[in-house]
Protein backbone atom coordinates (compact mmCIF):
# COMPACT_ATOMS: atom_id res chain seq x y z
CA UNK A 1 0.00 0.00 0.00
CA UNK A 2 1.28 3.66 -0.65
CA UNK A 3 0.12 6.20 1.94
CA UNK A 4 0.75 9.86 1.82
CA UNK A 5 0.96 11.31 5.01
CA UNK A 6 0.55 14.74 5.29
CA UNK A 7 3.26 15.56 2.62
CA UNK A 8 4.54 19.88 1.87
CA UNK A 9 6.66 20.20 -0.87
CA UNK A 10 7.73 24.40 -2.01
CA UNK A 11 10.09 25.20 -4.73
CA UNK A 12 11.56 28.29 -4.05
CA UNK A 13 8.66 30.27 -2.34
CA UNK A 14 6.03 28.43 -3.98
CA UNK A 15 4.53 26.30 -2.12
CA UNK A 16 2.43 23.69 -4.17
CA UNK A 17 2.22 20.86 -1.47
CA UNK A 18 0.20 22.12 2.16
CA UNK A 19 -0.30 18.69 3.53
CA UNK A 20 -1.59 16.31 1.39
CA UNK A 21 -3.02 13.08 2.82
CA UNK A 22 -3.94 9.64 0.73
CA UNK A 23 -4.78 6.43 0.90
CA UNK A 24 -3.60 4.03 -2.18
CA UNK A 25 -5.55 0.93 -0.97
CA UNK A 26 -3.65 -2.10 -3.14
CA UNK A 27 -5.59 -3.75 -6.07
CA UNK A 28 -7.68 -1.13 -6.48
CA UNK A 29 -7.15 2.10 -9.37
CA UNK A 30 -7.27 5.70 -7.38
CA UNK A 31 -7.47 8.64 -9.52
CA UNK A 32 -6.22 11.85 -8.85
CA UNK A 33 -7.84 14.71 -10.38
CA UNK A 34 -7.07 18.34 -9.90
CA UNK A 35 -6.63 21.41 -12.42
CA UNK A 36 -3.20 22.03 -14.49
CA UNK A 37 0.16 23.06 -12.50
CA UNK A 38 -1.72 22.22 -9.05
CA UNK A 39 1.21 19.50 -8.29
CA UNK A 40 0.03 16.01 -9.35
CA UNK A 41 3.11 15.65 -11.01
CA UNK A 42 4.93 16.53 -8.00
CA UNK A 43 2.71 14.52 -6.13
CA UNK A 44 3.61 11.22 -8.09
CA UNK A 45 7.61 12.37 -8.38
CA UNK A 46 7.46 12.38 -4.50
CA UNK A 47 6.05 8.81 -4.39
CA UNK A 48 9.10 7.20 -6.32
CA UNK A 49 11.49 9.69 -4.43
CA UNK A 50 12.39 11.89 -7.21
CA UNK A 51 12.30 15.05 -5.32
CA UNK A 52 12.06 15.12 -1.41
CA UNK A 53 9.65 16.26 0.27
CA UNK A 54 10.03 19.54 2.83
CA UNK A 55 7.52 17.98 5.33
CA UNK A 56 5.52 14.70 6.29
CA UNK A 57 6.19 11.34 4.18
CA UNK A 58 5.39 8.86 1.61
CA UNK A 59 4.96 5.75 2.58
CA UNK A 60 5.49 2.29 -0.22
CA UNK A 61 4.59 -0.87 2.01
CA UNK A 62 5.51 0.18 5.38
CA UNK A 63 8.58 1.77 4.64
CA UNK A 64 9.35 5.72 4.14
CA UNK A 65 10.89 6.56 0.70
CA UNK A 66 12.45 9.64 1.44
CA UNK A 67 14.70 7.61 4.35
CA UNK A 68 15.74 4.88 2.10
CA UNK A 69 19.64 4.65 0.78
CA UNK A 70 20.14 4.37 -3.04
CA UNK A 71 19.73 0.72 -2.81
CA UNK A 72 16.73 0.65 -0.74
CA UNK A 73 15.56 2.68 -3.60
CA UNK A 74 16.49 1.07 -6.35
CA UNK A 75 14.26 -2.12 -4.86
CA UNK A 76 11.40 0.39 -4.21
CA UNK A 77 11.65 1.46 -7.71
CA UNK A 78 11.69 -2.44 -9.17
CA UNK A 79 8.16 -2.34 -7.12
CA UNK A 80 7.14 0.97 -8.86
CA UNK A 81 6.39 1.42 -12.44
CA UNK A 82 6.32 5.32 -13.80
CA UNK A 83 4.65 6.62 -16.65
CA UNK A 84 5.82 9.72 -17.70
CA UNK A 85 3.16 12.44 -18.34
CA UNK A 86 5.90 13.68 -21.86
CA UNK A 87 6.55 9.82 -21.80
CA UNK A 88 9.95 10.87 -21.22
CA UNK A 89 11.70 8.09 -23.59
CA UNK A 90 15.45 7.87 -23.63
CA UNK A 91 16.04 9.84 -27.18
CA UNK A 92 19.06 8.55 -28.21
CA UNK A 93 17.85 4.80 -28.40
CA UNK A 94 15.22 3.16 -30.47
CA UNK A 95 12.13 1.71 -28.85
CA UNK A 96 13.10 -2.14 -28.14
CA UNK A 97 16.43 -0.29 -26.39
CA UNK A 98 14.03 1.71 -24.29
CA UNK A 99 12.32 -0.99 -22.66
CA UNK A 100 15.24 -3.35 -22.74
CA UNK A 101 17.08 -0.96 -19.73
CA UNK A 102 14.83 -1.62 -17.24
CA UNK A 103 14.68 -5.33 -17.52
CA UNK A 104 18.68 -5.57 -18.06
CA UNK A 105 19.32 -3.87 -14.59
CA UNK A 106 16.97 -6.71 -13.37
CA UNK A 107 19.10 -9.19 -14.76
CA UNK A 108 16.68 -10.68 -17.07
CA UNK A 109 17.38 -13.38 -19.86
CA UNK A 110 17.81 -12.41 -23.43
CA UNK A 111 15.12 -14.26 -24.22
CA UNK A 112 13.17 -13.39 -21.25
CA UNK A 113 13.60 -9.39 -22.53
CA UNK A 114 12.69 -10.34 -26.27
CA UNK A 115 9.48 -11.60 -24.93
CA UNK A 116 8.79 -9.09 -22.60
CA UNK A 117 9.50 -6.30 -25.00
CA UNK A 118 6.87 -7.58 -27.49
CA UNK A 119 4.31 -8.66 -25.23
CA UNK A 120 4.40 -5.02 -24.12
CA UNK A 121 4.12 -3.40 -27.52
CA UNK A 122 1.21 -5.34 -27.97
CA UNK A 123 -0.86 -4.50 -24.91
CA UNK A 124 -0.50 -0.85 -25.83
CA UNK A 125 -0.92 -1.55 -29.69
CA UNK A 126 2.12 -0.71 -31.25
CA UNK A 127 3.15 -3.86 -32.88
CA UNK A 128 6.40 -3.66 -35.27
CA UNK A 129 7.67 -0.11 -34.15
CA UNK A 130 10.90 -2.01 -31.61
CA UNK A 131 13.38 -0.27 -34.15
CA UNK A 132 12.24 3.21 -34.77
CA UNK A 133 13.37 6.25 -32.58
CA UNK A 134 11.34 8.16 -30.39
CA UNK A 135 11.46 11.13 -32.62
CA UNK A 136 10.15 9.13 -35.27
CA UNK A 137 6.92 8.59 -33.66
CA UNK A 138 3.67 10.67 -32.92
CA UNK A 139 3.04 12.25 -29.36
CA UNK A 140 0.40 9.22 -28.48
CA UNK A 141 2.55 6.87 -30.06
CA UNK A 142 5.41 7.55 -28.17
CA UNK A 143 3.01 7.95 -24.53
CA UNK A 144 2.27 4.46 -25.29
CA UNK A 145 5.89 3.40 -25.53
CA UNK A 146 6.29 5.29 -21.95
CA UNK A 147 3.36 3.07 -20.83
CA UNK A 148 5.26 -0.02 -22.41
CA UNK A 149 8.38 0.23 -21.11
CA UNK A 150 6.88 0.64 -17.42
CA UNK A 151 4.64 -2.31 -17.58
CA UNK A 152 7.45 -4.54 -19.52
CA UNK A 153 8.73 -4.59 -15.58
CA UNK A 154 5.93 -6.45 -14.03
CA UNK A 155 5.81 -3.53 -10.98
CA UNK A 156 3.70 -4.09 -8.14
CA UNK A 157 2.51 -0.52 -8.83
CA UNK A 158 2.04 2.03 -11.42
CA UNK A 159 1.66 5.50 -11.58
CA UNK A 160 0.34 6.82 -14.42
CA UNK A 161 0.77 10.44 -15.44
CA UNK A 162 -2.12 11.43 -17.50
CA UNK A 163 -2.00 8.59 -19.55
CA UNK A 164 -4.36 9.55 -22.00
CA UNK A 165 -3.90 13.40 -22.40
CA UNK A 166 -3.15 13.62 -26.02
CA UNK A 167 -4.63 10.23 -27.40
CA UNK A 168 -7.47 10.39 -29.43
CA UNK A 169 -10.77 9.02 -28.13
CA UNK A 170 -10.35 5.46 -29.50
CA UNK A 171 -6.68 5.24 -28.25
CA UNK A 172 -7.96 6.66 -25.04
CA UNK A 173 -10.72 4.12 -24.93
CA UNK A 174 -8.15 1.61 -25.05
CA UNK A 175 -5.84 2.86 -22.51
CA UNK A 176 -8.53 3.20 -20.08
CA UNK A 177 -9.53 -0.69 -20.41
CA UNK A 178 -5.45 -1.74 -20.73
CA UNK A 179 -5.53 0.57 -16.75
CA UNK A 180 -8.74 -1.72 -15.69
CA UNK A 181 -7.19 -4.78 -16.98
CA UNK A 182 -3.93 -4.44 -15.22
CA UNK A 183 -5.65 -3.36 -12.16
CA UNK A 184 -7.87 -6.70 -12.79
CA UNK A 185 -4.46 -8.44 -12.69
CA UNK A 186 -3.68 -7.26 -9.02
CA UNK A 187 -1.56 -4.48 -9.94
CA UNK A 188 -2.30 -0.95 -8.16
CA UNK A 189 -3.11 2.00 -10.05
CA UNK A 190 -2.97 5.87 -9.14
CA UNK A 191 -3.76 7.50 -12.18
CA UNK A 192 -3.15 11.51 -12.20
CA UNK A 193 -5.60 13.07 -15.21
CA UNK A 194 -7.95 16.14 -15.88
CA UNK A 195 -9.71 13.25 -18.14
CA UNK A 196 -12.61 13.35 -16.32
CA UNK A 197 -14.32 10.68 -18.72
CA UNK A 198 -11.51 8.47 -18.25
CA UNK A 199 -11.20 9.32 -14.33
CA UNK A 200 -14.82 7.65 -14.20
CA UNK A 201 -14.13 4.69 -16.11
CA UNK A 202 -10.65 3.48 -14.74
CA UNK A 203 -11.18 5.44 -11.25
CA UNK A 204 -12.82 2.47 -8.33
CA UNK A 205 -11.59 5.82 -5.86
CA UNK A 206 -11.12 9.48 -7.20
CA UNK A 207 -9.20 11.81 -5.23
CA UNK A 208 -10.05 15.81 -5.96
CA UNK A 209 -6.38 17.66 -5.47
CA UNK A 210 -7.12 21.71 -4.60
CA UNK A 211 -4.75 24.00 -3.50
CA UNK A 212 -2.01 21.87 -1.49
CA UNK A 213 -4.51 19.38 -0.28
CA UNK A 214 -6.93 16.79 -0.69
CA UNK A 215 -10.01 18.47 -1.44
CA UNK A 216 -12.43 15.06 -1.47
CA UNK A 217 -11.81 11.60 -2.03
CA UNK A 218 -14.27 8.91 -2.42
CA UNK A 219 -15.75 6.58 -4.80
CA UNK A 220 -16.69 7.51 -8.38
CA UNK A 221 -20.25 7.45 -7.48
CA UNK A 222 -19.30 9.58 -4.54
CA UNK A 223 -17.74 12.64 -6.56
CA UNK A 224 -20.04 12.25 -9.36
CA UNK A 225 -22.85 13.36 -6.52
CA UNK A 226 -20.32 15.94 -4.68
CA UNK A 227 -21.78 18.44 -3.22
CA UNK A 228 -18.49 20.04 -3.10
CA UNK A 229 -19.21 23.75 -5.28
CA UNK A 230 -15.15 23.45 -5.69
CA UNK A 231 -15.35 19.31 -6.86
CA UNK A 232 -18.76 19.88 -8.93
CA UNK A 233 -17.29 22.70 -10.41
CA UNK A 234 -14.38 20.84 -11.64
CA UNK A 235 -15.85 17.63 -13.14
CA UNK A 236 -18.37 19.32 -14.85
CA UNK A 237 -15.85 21.10 -16.79
CA UNK A 238 -17.87 24.91 -15.86
CA UNK A 239 -15.44 27.74 -15.94
CA UNK A 240 -14.81 30.48 -12.60
CA UNK A 241 -16.97 32.94 -11.98
CA UNK A 242 -15.01 35.76 -14.35
CA UNK A 243 -12.57 37.73 -11.71
CA UNK A 244 -13.99 40.89 -10.87
CA UNK A 245 -12.91 44.04 -12.69
CA UNK A 246 -10.41 45.61 -10.60
CA UNK A 247 -11.74 49.21 -8.65
CA UNK A 248 -11.21 52.43 -9.91
CA UNK A 249 -9.62 51.02 -13.48
CA UNK A 250 -12.56 52.18 -15.72
CA UNK A 251 -13.29 55.47 -13.92
CA UNK B 1 28.49 40.21 -5.55
CA UNK B 2 28.37 38.61 -2.01
CA UNK B 3 25.38 36.77 -3.26
CA UNK B 4 27.38 35.56 -5.96
CA UNK B 5 30.28 34.39 -3.71
CA UNK B 6 27.99 32.53 -1.75
CA UNK B 7 26.58 30.80 -4.80
CA UNK B 8 30.03 29.89 -5.56
CA UNK B 9 30.89 28.20 -2.65
CA UNK B 10 27.61 26.37 -2.75
CA UNK B 11 28.72 24.94 -6.17
CA UNK B 12 32.29 24.08 -4.50
CA UNK B 13 30.37 21.70 -2.14
CA UNK B 14 27.91 20.36 -4.75
CA UNK B 15 31.01 19.64 -7.05
CA UNK B 16 32.69 18.25 -4.13
CA UNK B 17 29.72 15.84 -2.96
CA UNK B 18 29.30 14.47 -6.00
CA UNK B 19 32.42 13.96 -6.93
CA UNK B 20 32.68 11.63 -4.11
CA UNK B 21 28.75 10.04 -5.32
CA UNK B 22 30.66 9.37 -8.93
CA UNK B 23 33.69 8.07 -6.97
CA UNK B 24 31.38 5.70 -5.42
CA UNK B 25 29.39 4.85 -8.09
CA UNK B 26 32.94 3.40 -9.90
CA UNK B 27 32.05 0.10 -8.02
CA UNK B 28 29.09 0.15 -10.59
CA UNK B 29 31.13 -2.07 -13.17
CA UNK B 30 28.73 -3.78 -14.61
CA UNK B 31 26.66 -0.36 -15.54
CA UNK B 32 29.43 1.59 -16.48
CA UNK B 33 31.25 -1.10 -18.36
CA UNK B 34 29.47 -1.39 -21.05
CA UNK B 35 28.73 2.23 -21.85
CA UNK B 36 32.55 3.28 -21.67
CA UNK B 37 33.78 2.73 -25.12
CA UNK B 38 31.17 4.39 -26.67
CA UNK B 39 32.09 7.61 -24.79
CA UNK B 40 35.67 7.00 -25.41
CA UNK B 41 35.41 6.70 -29.34
CA UNK B 42 32.71 9.69 -28.85
CA UNK B 43 34.92 12.04 -26.61
CA UNK B 44 38.09 10.83 -27.55
CA UNK B 45 38.59 9.92 -31.00
CA UNK B 46 36.36 12.86 -32.54
CA UNK B 47 38.51 15.11 -31.18
CA UNK B 48 41.79 14.09 -32.96
CA UNK B 49 41.04 16.67 -35.98
CA UNK B 50 40.78 19.68 -33.98
CA UNK B 51 43.51 18.73 -31.87
CA UNK B 52 46.28 17.91 -34.19
CA UNK B 53 45.19 20.90 -36.10
CA UNK B 54 46.41 23.20 -32.80
CA UNK B 55 49.24 21.12 -32.56
CA UNK B 56 50.49 21.79 -36.32
CA UNK B 57 50.14 25.73 -35.66
CA UNK B 58 51.52 25.36 -32.37
CA UNK B 59 54.71 23.94 -33.60
CA UNK B 60 55.53 26.31 -36.17
CA UNK B 61 54.72 29.28 -34.20
CA UNK B 62 57.03 28.08 -31.33
CA UNK B 63 59.43 27.40 -33.46
CA UNK B 64 59.55 30.66 -35.47
CA UNK B 65 59.35 32.63 -31.79
CA UNK B 66 62.15 30.73 -30.70
CA UNK B 67 64.26 31.13 -34.21
CA UNK B 68 63.15 35.00 -33.51
CA UNK B 69 64.61 34.87 -29.67
CA UNK B 70 67.09 33.16 -29.89
CA UNK B 71 69.11 34.73 -32.83
CA UNK B 72 72.40 36.53 -32.29
CA UNK B 73 72.31 35.13 -28.78
CA UNK B 74 71.56 31.52 -27.84
CA UNK B 75 73.07 28.50 -30.18
CA UNK B 76 70.29 27.57 -32.67
CA UNK B 77 69.85 24.32 -31.88
CA UNK B 78 67.14 25.47 -28.99
CA UNK B 79 65.22 25.91 -31.17
CA UNK B 80 64.54 22.15 -30.63
CA UNK B 81 64.58 22.42 -27.19
CA UNK B 82 62.34 24.81 -26.71
CA UNK B 83 59.78 23.40 -29.33
CA UNK B 84 60.32 20.24 -27.46
CA UNK B 85 59.78 21.31 -24.17
CA UNK B 86 57.14 23.89 -24.27
CA UNK B 87 54.90 21.16 -26.68
CA UNK B 88 55.27 18.33 -23.87
CA UNK B 89 54.87 19.90 -21.04
CA UNK B 90 52.67 22.74 -21.21
CA UNK B 91 51.11 24.24 -24.57
CA UNK B 92 50.47 20.60 -26.16
CA UNK B 93 48.33 19.16 -23.03
CA UNK B 94 46.44 22.56 -22.33
CA UNK B 95 45.85 24.15 -25.57
CA UNK B 96 44.26 20.04 -26.38
CA UNK B 97 42.24 20.27 -23.00
CA UNK B 98 41.07 23.80 -24.08
CA UNK B 99 39.93 22.89 -27.44
CA UNK B 100 38.47 19.54 -25.90
CA UNK B 101 36.65 22.20 -23.01
CA UNK B 102 34.53 23.36 -25.95
CA UNK B 103 34.01 20.16 -28.01
CA UNK B 104 33.86 17.74 -24.96
CA UNK B 105 32.55 19.85 -22.43
CA UNK B 106 29.73 21.54 -24.53
CA UNK B 107 28.76 18.18 -25.22
CA UNK B 108 27.96 16.59 -22.49
CA UNK B 109 26.59 19.20 -20.98
CA UNK B 110 24.18 19.35 -23.90
CA UNK B 111 23.34 16.32 -23.64
CA UNK B 112 22.84 15.62 -20.47
CA UNK B 113 21.14 18.88 -20.33
CA UNK B 114 18.09 17.96 -22.70
CA UNK B 115 18.14 14.37 -20.99
CA UNK B 116 17.46 17.01 -17.60
CA UNK B 117 15.10 19.29 -19.10
CA UNK B 118 12.82 15.91 -21.04
CA UNK B 119 13.10 14.10 -17.64
CA UNK B 120 14.85 11.18 -19.19
CA UNK B 121 17.16 10.95 -16.09
CA UNK B 122 13.98 10.88 -14.12
CA UNK B 123 12.94 8.07 -16.29
CA UNK B 124 16.63 6.46 -15.68
CA UNK B 125 15.70 6.64 -11.91
CA UNK B 126 12.49 5.40 -12.38
CA UNK B 127 14.49 2.35 -14.22
CA UNK B 128 16.26 1.69 -10.98
CA UNK B 129 19.48 3.43 -12.49
CA UNK B 130 21.98 5.28 -10.70
CA UNK B 131 22.29 8.56 -13.08
CA UNK B 132 26.08 8.97 -11.22
CA UNK B 133 26.68 5.46 -12.45
CA UNK B 134 24.95 5.09 -15.72
CA UNK B 135 25.57 9.00 -17.00
CA UNK B 136 28.83 10.37 -15.31
CA UNK B 137 31.24 7.93 -14.14
CA UNK B 138 31.53 6.46 -18.21
CA UNK B 139 31.84 10.07 -19.59
CA UNK B 140 34.35 11.35 -16.75
CA UNK B 141 36.38 7.59 -17.59
CA UNK B 142 36.46 8.09 -20.69
CA UNK B 143 37.35 11.68 -21.24
CA UNK B 144 40.32 10.78 -18.43
CA UNK B 145 41.35 8.20 -20.35
CA UNK B 146 41.09 9.97 -23.70
CA UNK B 147 42.43 13.18 -23.31
CA UNK B 148 45.96 11.92 -22.82
CA UNK B 149 45.53 10.15 -25.61
CA UNK B 150 44.70 12.54 -27.94
CA UNK B 151 47.27 15.11 -26.31
CA UNK B 152 50.21 12.82 -27.07
CA UNK B 153 48.98 12.78 -30.54
CA UNK B 154 49.26 16.58 -30.42
CA UNK B 155 52.85 16.50 -28.67
CA UNK B 156 54.41 14.48 -31.05
CA UNK B 157 52.47 16.44 -34.23
CA UNK B 158 53.41 19.69 -32.48
CA UNK B 159 57.20 18.72 -32.35
CA UNK B 160 57.03 17.39 -35.61
CA UNK B 161 55.30 20.57 -36.95
CA UNK B 162 58.28 22.63 -35.26
CA UNK B 163 60.63 20.62 -36.67
CA UNK B 164 59.38 20.82 -40.35
CA UNK B 165 59.38 24.69 -40.07
CA UNK B 166 62.91 24.52 -38.57
CA UNK B 167 64.32 22.69 -41.44
CA UNK B 168 62.16 24.74 -44.41
CA UNK B 169 61.74 28.50 -43.03
CA UNK B 170 64.96 28.49 -40.41
CA UNK B 171 68.82 27.83 -41.07
CA UNK B 172 68.28 24.47 -39.10
CA UNK B 173 69.45 21.24 -40.04
CA UNK B 174 67.55 18.24 -38.77
CA UNK B 175 70.47 16.89 -36.91
CA UNK B 176 70.77 20.22 -34.85
CA UNK B 177 67.44 20.59 -34.16
CA UNK B 178 67.33 16.57 -32.63
CA UNK B 179 70.09 17.86 -30.38
CA UNK B 180 68.40 20.76 -29.04
CA UNK B 181 65.16 18.50 -28.23
CA UNK B 182 67.37 14.95 -27.14
CA UNK B 183 69.82 17.24 -25.09
CA UNK B 184 67.08 18.69 -22.39
CA UNK B 185 64.65 15.90 -23.13
CA UNK B 186 63.41 14.20 -19.71
CA UNK B 187 61.09 11.21 -19.75
CA UNK B 188 59.21 13.41 -16.74
CA UNK B 189 58.19 15.74 -19.90
CA UNK B 190 55.73 13.51 -21.00
CA UNK B 191 54.24 12.14 -18.40
CA UNK B 192 53.92 15.17 -16.70
CA UNK B 193 52.39 16.20 -19.77
CA UNK B 194 49.79 13.18 -20.05
CA UNK B 195 49.26 13.61 -16.00
CA UNK B 196 48.03 16.49 -16.54
CA UNK B 197 45.89 16.04 -19.32
CA UNK B 198 44.19 12.96 -17.66
CA UNK B 199 43.07 15.48 -14.63
CA UNK B 200 41.93 18.32 -17.49
CA UNK B 201 39.49 15.16 -19.32
CA UNK B 202 38.17 14.14 -15.32
CA UNK B 203 37.48 17.71 -14.60
CA UNK B 204 36.38 18.81 -17.99
CA UNK B 205 33.85 16.09 -18.23
CA UNK B 206 32.85 16.19 -14.36
CA UNK B 207 32.20 20.05 -15.10
CA UNK B 208 30.20 19.20 -18.37
CA UNK B 209 28.14 16.17 -16.24
CA UNK B 210 27.77 18.17 -13.39
CA UNK B 211 26.13 21.25 -15.26
CA UNK B 212 24.20 19.06 -17.70
CA UNK B 213 22.16 17.47 -14.62
CA UNK B 214 21.47 20.80 -13.27
CA UNK B 215 20.08 22.42 -16.38
CA UNK B 216 17.00 24.39 -16.18
CA UNK B 217 14.16 24.00 -18.06
CA UNK B 218 13.48 25.15 -21.31
CA UNK B 219 16.31 25.55 -24.04
CA UNK B 220 17.78 28.71 -23.11
CA UNK B 221 18.47 26.83 -19.86
CA UNK B 222 20.52 24.04 -21.66
CA UNK B 223 22.14 26.84 -23.66
CA UNK B 224 23.63 28.24 -20.31
CA UNK B 225 24.25 25.12 -18.92
CA UNK B 226 26.51 24.48 -21.88
CA UNK B 227 28.34 27.87 -21.42
CA UNK B 228 28.97 27.31 -18.42
CA UNK B 229 30.51 24.59 -17.92
CA UNK B 230 32.68 25.19 -21.48
CA UNK B 231 33.80 28.40 -19.15
CA UNK B 232 34.49 26.23 -16.02
CA UNK B 233 35.81 23.20 -17.93
CA UNK B 234 38.41 26.11 -19.29
CA UNK B 235 39.35 27.40 -16.07
CA UNK B 236 39.70 24.06 -14.12
CA UNK B 237 42.25 23.25 -16.55
CA UNK B 238 44.08 26.93 -15.74
CA UNK B 239 43.99 25.93 -12.16
CA UNK B 240 44.71 22.07 -12.66
CA UNK B 241 47.74 23.25 -14.48
CA UNK B 242 48.97 25.72 -12.12
CA UNK B 243 48.66 23.10 -9.02
CA UNK B 244 50.24 20.59 -11.00
CA UNK B 245 53.18 22.88 -11.99
CA UNK B 246 53.51 23.77 -7.98
CA UNK B 247 53.34 20.04 -6.84
CA UNK B 248 55.88 18.08 -9.99
CA UNK B 249 57.78 20.32 -11.12
N1 LIG C 1 11.45 20.95 -10.43
C1 LIG C 1 10.65 22.01 -10.22
N2 LIG C 1 11.18 23.21 -9.93
C2 LIG C 1 10.41 24.28 -9.71
N3 LIG C 1 9.07 24.26 -9.77
C3 LIG C 1 8.47 23.10 -10.05
C4 LIG C 1 9.23 21.92 -10.29
N4 LIG C 1 8.36 20.92 -10.56
C5 LIG C 1 7.13 21.45 -10.48
N5 LIG C 1 7.18 22.76 -10.17
C6 LIG C 1 6.03 23.66 -9.97
O1 LIG C 1 5.10 22.99 -9.18
C7 LIG C 1 3.79 23.24 -9.63
C8 LIG C 1 3.04 21.95 -9.84
O2 LIG C 1 3.60 21.28 -10.93
P1 LIG C 1 3.06 19.89 -11.45
O3 LIG C 1 3.90 19.52 -12.62
O4 LIG C 1 2.97 18.92 -10.35
O5 LIG C 1 1.61 20.27 -11.94
P2 LIG C 1 0.49 19.28 -12.46
O6 LIG C 1 -0.59 19.27 -11.46
O7 LIG C 1 1.09 17.99 -12.83
O8 LIG C 1 -0.01 20.07 -13.74
P3 LIG C 1 -0.36 19.49 -15.20
O9 LIG C 1 -1.71 18.93 -15.11
O10 LIG C 1 -0.30 20.70 -16.07
O11 LIG C 1 0.69 18.48 -15.53
C9 LIG C 1 3.91 24.08 -10.88
O12 LIG C 1 3.63 25.41 -10.54
C10 LIG C 1 5.35 23.95 -11.28
O13 LIG C 1 5.80 25.15 -11.82
MG1 LIG D 1 1.63 17.09 -14.49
Amino acid sequence: MIVLDNLAKSFGSKQVLRGVSLEVPDGRNTVIIGPSGIGKSVTLKLIVGLIEPDGGAVEVDGEVVHQMDRRRLAELRGRVGYVFQFAALFDSMTVAENIRLGLVKRGHGEDVIRERIEESLAVVDLPGVEDKYPAELSGGMRKRVGIARAIALKPHYILYDEPTTGLDPITSAVMDQFMIRTRDLGVTGLVVTHDMRSAFSVGDRIAMLHEGSIRQVGTVGEIQATEDPIVRQFIEGRPGPPAPAPAGRFE
Amino acid sequence: MASRGAARDGFVAHVGRRSLETARALADVKTWGPLLAGQMRRLGVDSVPIALFIAVFTGIVLSLLSSYIFTGTVPMYFVGALVGKTVMMELGPVLTGMALAGRVGASIAAELGTMKVTEQVDALETLAYDPNSYLIVPRVLAATLMFPVVTAFAMAVGVGAGWVTSINLLDLSTPEFLKGLKQFYQFKDIWFGLVKSASFGAAVALMGCLRGLDARAGAAGVGLSTTRAVVLGCEAILVLDAFWALVLL
